[in-house]
């Protein structure tokens, strides 16, 4: 059966909102309650991150959660299984897996898309697998329907139309140079940037990297298909942590990340 | 030259490539371009010697070890010393090459990653006669082992950065670089320190370092009128390894590389990534590496910083795969022992890095007849190692 979930997610108007969450930050458990919530308040792709010891591309927000996550013996074959979890408790969203390549060379492409299959998994982004290195696995995944998501970044200059043209899924743009984390000021050529890159891409195009407000969001929404924010809700599950460790504050704080979530994207 | 590596997509038979942010491969792709018409500019190249000479004192001697080799009573010891080298290491021989490269291309900031801190101490250095502001990635734990070179670094003008993420030593270094490279890409460039990281880098380092190889084969043959019969280099990330066989891989010569067992191979604490490590990518480069199942970098251990990396280059991935070039490993208290010898016998108190090398002569030229002859690559010189000996050798000697 062919997967069609992130074909049929751009709807005409609507702005994709697309949360990044660390699996087994800091428990398996919390991760499943905490993807159930995204969708209930409005996520409409998750990003299940896959902690990684050297996340290249990260900043530490969640370099540090990532500690926690593989401190809980989180890993990329665990991750995957987590979303059978998901699905088993209503998540209906599609969901892309966010994992650094090692781990993936290491389970082997060929069992990583078998896991997808199986645990239901629409997608998958690998940060430090540009498009020169992913053309075969890239390939695989679209015939599976599973898209390898491409990233282009304020730098892919005449790099951009070849990326785009070939995105599918969605297309994720890097708002700014540098690593993953909250941040001010993106590119100052964020809006040409966006227009070249919609100009080329057929799918959906989503920006990245350093939102983490409702202001930010505001001033992008026209010019993009999709959100993604991952560091500034890790950074409140960080601030949290102990309170989620504690079945009877856990609640309270799902409920927090709610409020911040709809302030954030209403 | 038959042996035509790396291809055009960067790799090294399977190893090598790009495993990189997108964010980066535009300056990857540019630094690519950059280097090979810098290296086909007579001027540039021109340049680039005449600072090896002037500079950095090049030639290096080619030393006959002459009381070593009656100690063993075998094969004869010929040293590459690379010790000689201005700063005291063959580091430099890549830091003048790529802050040439730089300021070729435009770029006035310069940063590197170290772990002992020679190739910081390399970097700061060339910063300093260029004109290039450097900034330096070093581990927490790094900095508190070399306060020494910490120290050189901010006396040639360096800023030396520490780095509190991961294990806090060259691996992270190496992640925070990248990741400060990442933000500042337009302005900056990346002066790597080994043959690792992503194509073009393992190439470029190999290319400004087998000016070692190049005069040592000169050398040897102006000496003896023939080849060695073996050449051993040790092997971190393995730039002077790199450096020393290149110019011979299609010689009639035994090429042997040499890592670091720490406490032992079949302990956890040891580096020997070519013998104990499975394939993997780290820092750009689809290599060798120390992991876990799963995919997670693990630490490795060796009593030499300039060892202790969890990686190697990728083109040393492919020699061992080719069987061009074997990889054997030395503990800690092998190459302490060399180390000893070597200072002892012939008044050269060699790294301890270089050491590694230098046990496994010993080893071999036993094995071998007095007719026949070793080259070793002597790395670097002792000295940034005399706080880390008077701590190992003092305790033996206190027991």
């Amino acid at each position: 059966m062919s997967n069609t979930r992130l074909q049929t997610i751009k709807k005409a108007d609507e702005t994709l909102f697309i949360p990044f969450i660390m699996a087994g930050d800091p428990t398996p458990e919390f991760t499943v309650e905490l993807a159930l919530l995204l969708e209930e308040v409005g996520a409409n792709i998750l990003e299940l991150g896959v902690p990684y010891s050297d996340p290249l591309a990260d900043g530490p927000v969640i370099q540090r959660a990532a500690l926690r996550a593989l401190e809980h013996g989180m890993s990329l074959k665990k991750a995957i299984e987590l979303v059978s979890q998901m699905r088993n408790r209503g998540l209906t969203i599609p969901v892309i897996i966010f994992t650094y390549y090692n781990p993936v060379l290491q389970l082997g492409e060929e069992n990583v898309l078998g896991l997808m299959k199986e645990h239901d998994i629409d997608g998958i982004l690998i940060p430090d697998l540009p498009y020169e290195e992913s053309r075969l696995f890239a390939k695989r995944c679209d015939d599976e329907s599973r898209p390898l998501i491409s990233l282009v970044a304020p730098t892919s200059n005449q790099r951009i139309e070849q990326i785009a043209t070939s995105a599918n899924g969605f297309l994720y743009c890097v708002s700014s140079l540098g690593v993953t984390g909250v941040r001010n000021n993106f590119d100052e050529n964020i809006y040409e940037f966006l227009q070249e890159v919609k100009k080329h891409s057929k799918a959906p195009v989503a920006v990245g990297f350093g939102i983490s407000s409702s202001e930010q969001i505001k001033q992008l929404k026209p010019y993009c298909d999709g959100i993604i924010v991952g560091s500034a809700l890790v950074k409140m599950i960080e601030s949290k942590n102990t309170e989620i460790l504690n079945n009877e504050t856990r609640r309270k704080v799902l409920l927090d990340i709610k409020t911040f979530v709809q302030s954030l994207i209403s | 030259m038959k042996y035509q590596f790396p291809d055009e997509n960067g790799r090294f038979g399977e190893f090598g490539g790009k495993f990189v942010p997108e964010t980066l491969m535009y300056a990857l792709n540019e630094l690519q371009e950059a280097f090979k018409e810098a290296m086909s500019d007579e001027v540039f190249k021109k340049e680039y010697i005449e600072q090896l000479k002037l500079y950095s004192g090049r030639p290096t001697a080619l030393t006959y070890a002459e009381n070593v080799t009656h100690h063993f009573q075998g094969a004869k010891i010929y040293l590459k010393r690379e010790d000689l080298n201005h700063t005291g290491a063959h580091k430099i021989n890549n830091a003048i090459g790529q802050a040439l490269l730089a300021k070729r291309m435009g770029k006035k900031k310069i940063i590197a990653e170290t772990g002992a801190g020679q190739h910081g101490v390399a970097a700061a250095t060339v910063a300093a006669k260029f004109g290039l502001q450097c900034k330096i990635f070093m581990g927490e734990k790094d900095i508190e082992r070399q306060r020494l070179n910490v120290f050189r670094m901010e006396l040639l003008g360096a800023e030396v950065i520490p780095v509190s993420s991961g294990s806090r030593t060259l691996k992270d270094a190496t992640n925070e670089a990248i990741r400060y490279w990442v933000t500042n890409v337009t302005d900056t460039f990346y002066l790597i320190g080994s043959v690792v990281g992503p194509h073009p880098y393992p190439q470029i380092v190999r290319d400004f370092q087998r000016v070692i190889g190049d005069e040592a084969k000169q050398q040897f043959l102006s000496l003896k009128g023939e080849l060695p019969n073996e050449i051993i280099a040790c092997v971190g990330g393995g730039s002077n390894a790199m450096g020393m066989f290149y110019p011979f891989i299609e010689d009639k010569v035994n090429l042997t590389g040499v890592e670091a067992a720490g406490r032992g191979v079949d302990t956890n604490l040891h580096a020997a990534t070519l013998t104990k490590g499975t394939k993997g990518v780290i820092h750009g480069s689809l290599t060798y590496l120390l992991q876990t199942e799963d995919g997670q970098i693990i630490e490795p251990h060796s009593i030499s910083a300039g060892l202790d990396y969890p990686g190697v280059g990728p083109e040393h991935a492919h020699l061992k795969d080719i069987g061009r070039v074997s990889y054997e490993s030395v503990t800690d208290d092998e190459a302490i022992e060399a180390l000893q010898l070597l200072s002892r016998l012939e008044g050269i108190i060699p790294a301890i890095e270089s050491a590694h090398a230098l046990a496994q002569a010993f080893k071999k030229a036993t094995s071998l007849s007095p007719d026949q002859s070793i080259l070793v690559c002597l790395s670097g010189r002792g000295d940034k190692d005399v706080h880390t000996l008077m701590n190992t050798i003092g305790g033996v000697a206190n027991e």
